[in-house]
């Protein structure tokens, strides 16, 4: 096991995987002479030249569709979208050519492309910098979509989304990169559907996903230490599909749910995670599922509306607390 | 250009130097956060081509590299500093920050993040100015690698052929970030890639603000004349890197160097010292007296400023919510 940060996790799976068929490539702003933005295609262009690692103009909907035509060829392409709030651009391409290609083509084309972007809000990077996207992709059909919370999924997500047949968004964070973690020294693949257990516990199940994930773990051991409360943290790395089963048996156990999310409420990850509990085991709720989500604002600029704008393991916590009627 | 208007304008950009400087210092205090793209270098091109419009007249859109164009159409400077600052008395009421300025008082029509996200807007400000019967023009001020996106040939397009009253001027500093020109865009000069919508189009030295300003007239003349767009290509630099992570690797410190010898505000300071209408000590003294300005009026007034309150945090989310408009409801009388 190495202990490695996400970043370098995310450039080893692409290294192995360039280095294993000559038809992987990767493509972005600045991945390649630069070595990526969050240093995830570090020495990539050293080693497998500019035909196969490319530095594209400031194009996105333009490359992201030269992706995909070269996928139908049997080309897997890396996409890298430098940062989630431009990939607006490129939606009408992933989703109207690669999320349909296979069905509306009869199951002749496919279409084995990786998308990954950079979601989630920094620092202050205000409106037009701060999207969490989740939402709109996961509800695409024809399209998976995983997010890494850790150094392991994130080598292991990719390297699956790379060997899998249909097109796979990959949503990163942008505070994660530095992250470090332990990621097996051998080959390994992570599922691309299902759900993490990351924490067992009893009396209540938190969900969370990527970022979120770490402040469900953080608000488990205050639950834990300070309130005698045990809870249960599910990491759902895919978001397309969900893991129905997985919410079912922990929700069977435990009885109680919260959903942590940095994306705002209104269609996201929570309420589905909700439709699901209700269709899955309604009668085996003991109160009501509790969402814990930012606020519906475009992201605020100031440090201190930006903060008040995002929840954080603090929130969560109170959110347990008021399901037990302790706040 | 007069010699008294030469004068104020090395006073103008002084003053937008000394401020974008400022900045990068206010960020490495923490005073600033977020991304911070800074101007210097290229300060000729907004004043080249603004001394021939109508600051605070003509509607000016950017991009995230915005406090000078702001600053140029006439946003106060304090409250431009104030908006980086996050403060409730900044430009945008510190929900913006840097890469959205905007004054709208001033006909600054913002700063955007996304690369190529003020093409059509511009083209669309046009297209009021155009039904309302104005005599103003929209100017869209963006870099060399927004053209890039299928946006800039989309809007060139419509521009021309609803013959729309909009300047675009291109700040060609051949960089996109860590990218090069000749790495990212198959021609380098980018006024000949308007050629096939029929858009007339000129490129000049944005280094030196008189050639611009001469250039920048015929573009605004033509436009403000009812023939439809034009395209102004401006040969410039960014000294700094692109945004404050970047340690420039991807260019020569030579390069720099030579860029550096052809400094906007010191050819047109020399121009005027060789004339014989400003001495060394006198533009020395402007500098000083700029600093002292910025110390005491811009900076103090950012720090001195409330930030916004947390149970605003929703205010300017939707419009009719917050002036109760009665087709909210659907009572409208
Ligand atoms: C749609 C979109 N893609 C990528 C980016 C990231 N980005 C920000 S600035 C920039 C380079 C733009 O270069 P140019 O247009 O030449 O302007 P300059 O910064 O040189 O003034 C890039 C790639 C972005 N902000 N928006
Ligand atoms: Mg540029």
């Amino acid at each position: 096991m190495a202990n490695i940060m996400y970043w370098e996790a995310i450039q080893r799976a692409h290294d192995e995987e360039m280095t294993r068929d000559p038809l992987v490539i990767c493509m972005g702003e600045d991945i390649g002479v630069a070595g990526g933005t969050y240093k995830a295609t570090k020495g990539l262009y050293e080693k497998y030249g500019p035909l196969r690692v490319m530095d594209t103009p400031i194009s996105e909907g333009g490359f992201t569709g030269l992706a995909i035509g070269a996928s139908f060829l049997g080309v897997r392409p890396i996409v890298e979208i430098m940062s989630v709030n431009f990939a607006w651009l490129a939606m009408d391409q992933m989703f109207n050519s690669a999320a349909k290609i296979r069905y509306m083509s009869g199951g002749q084309l496919e279409a084995p492309c990786v998308f990954r972007s950079a979601g989630g809000a920094a620092h202050q990077l205000g409106a037009q910098h701060s999207a969490r996207m989740e939402k709109v992709f996961m509800g695409i059909a024809g399209l998976r979509v995983v997010t890494p919370s850790n150094p392991k999924q994130a080598y292991g997500l990719l390297k699956s989304a790379i060997r899998s047949n249909d097109p796979v968004f990959i949503n990163e964070h942008e505070l994660m990169y530095n992250m470090k973690g332990e990621v097996p020294d051998t080959e390994y693949f992570h599922p691309l559907e299902g759900s993490d257990v990351t924490r067992s516990g009893t009396d209540v199940t938190l969900f969370g996903y990527n970022i979120s994930v770490h402040w469900c773990l953080k608000a488990a051991e205050i639950l834990d230490k300070q309130y005698g409360i045990s809870a249960e943290v599910v990491d759902l790395y895919s978001l397309a599909p969900l893991d129905r089963a997985g919410i079912k048996a922990s929700v069977s156990k435990t009885h109680r749910a919260v959903i942590a999310e940095e994306d705002e409420a209104p269609v996201g990850v929570g309420s589905e995670v909700i439709a699901i509990i209700n269709e899955e085991c309604f009668f085996e709720l003991d109160a009501a599922p509790v969402r814990v989500h930012s606020a519906l604002v475009p992201q605020p600029y100031n440090h201190t509306l930006e903060k008040a704008a995002i929840p954080d393991h603090e929130d969560v916590v109170k959110a347990v607390l008021k399901l037990f009627g302790k706040a | 250009m007069k010699i008294e208007g030469k004068k104020r304008v090395l006073r103008e950009m002084v003053l937008h130097r000394r401020f974008e400087e400022r900045c990068y210092q206010a960020y490495i205090e923490r005073k600033i956060g977020g991304f911070l793209h800074l101007y210097p270098g290229q300060e000729a091109c907004c004043n080249g081509v603004m001394e021939a419009a109508r600051p605070g007249h003509d509607y000016v859109i950017t991009g995230y590299r915005d406090h000078v164009h702001a600053i140029k159409c006439g946003a106060d400077p304090k409250e431009v500093m104030a908006e980086l600052y996050g403060k409730e008395t900044g430009s945008s009421k510190g929900r913006g920050g840097s890469m959205h300025i905007f004054d709208a008082a001033h006909r600054f029509m913002g700063g955007y993040a996304l690369v190529g996200g003020p093409f059509p807007l511009a083209a669309g400000i046009a297209k009021a100015i155009q039904l309302k019967g104005g005599d103003e023009i929209a100017i869209c001020f963006l870099g060399d690698a927004a053209n890039n996106q299928g946006v800039f040939h989309e809007t060139l397009n419509m521009a021309a052929l609803w013959k729309l009253p909009v300047l675009f001027v291109c700040e060609n500093n051949l960089y996109g970030i860590g990218t090069s020109i000749e790495r990212s865009t198959a021609v380098i000069h980018q006024h000949k890639r308007v050629a096939g919508y029929n858009i007339p189009a000129d490129e000049c030295d944005g280094q030196d603000i008189e050639i611009v300003y001469e250039h920048a007239r015929k573009a605004v003349d033509h436009v403000r004349s009812g023939n439809g767009p034009f395209f102004l290509e401006l040969m410039t630099y960014r000294y700094r890197g692109h945004s404050m992570s970047d340690s420039r690797g991807y260019r020569s410190r030579e390069e720099e160097e030579l860029w550096k010898q052809r400094d906007p505000i010191f050819i047109l300071r020399d121009r005027l010292i060789a004339a014989g209408e400003l001495t060394m000590e006198a533009f020395e003294a402007l500098e000083k007296e700029t600093d002292a300005y910025i110390e005491n009026e811009v900076i103090k007034f950012s720090e001195d400023s409330p930030e916004p309150r947390v149970e605003d945090l929703e205010k300017y989310v939707l419009a009719d919510r917050e002036t109760q408009t009665p087709w909210l409801t659907g009572k409208a009388a």
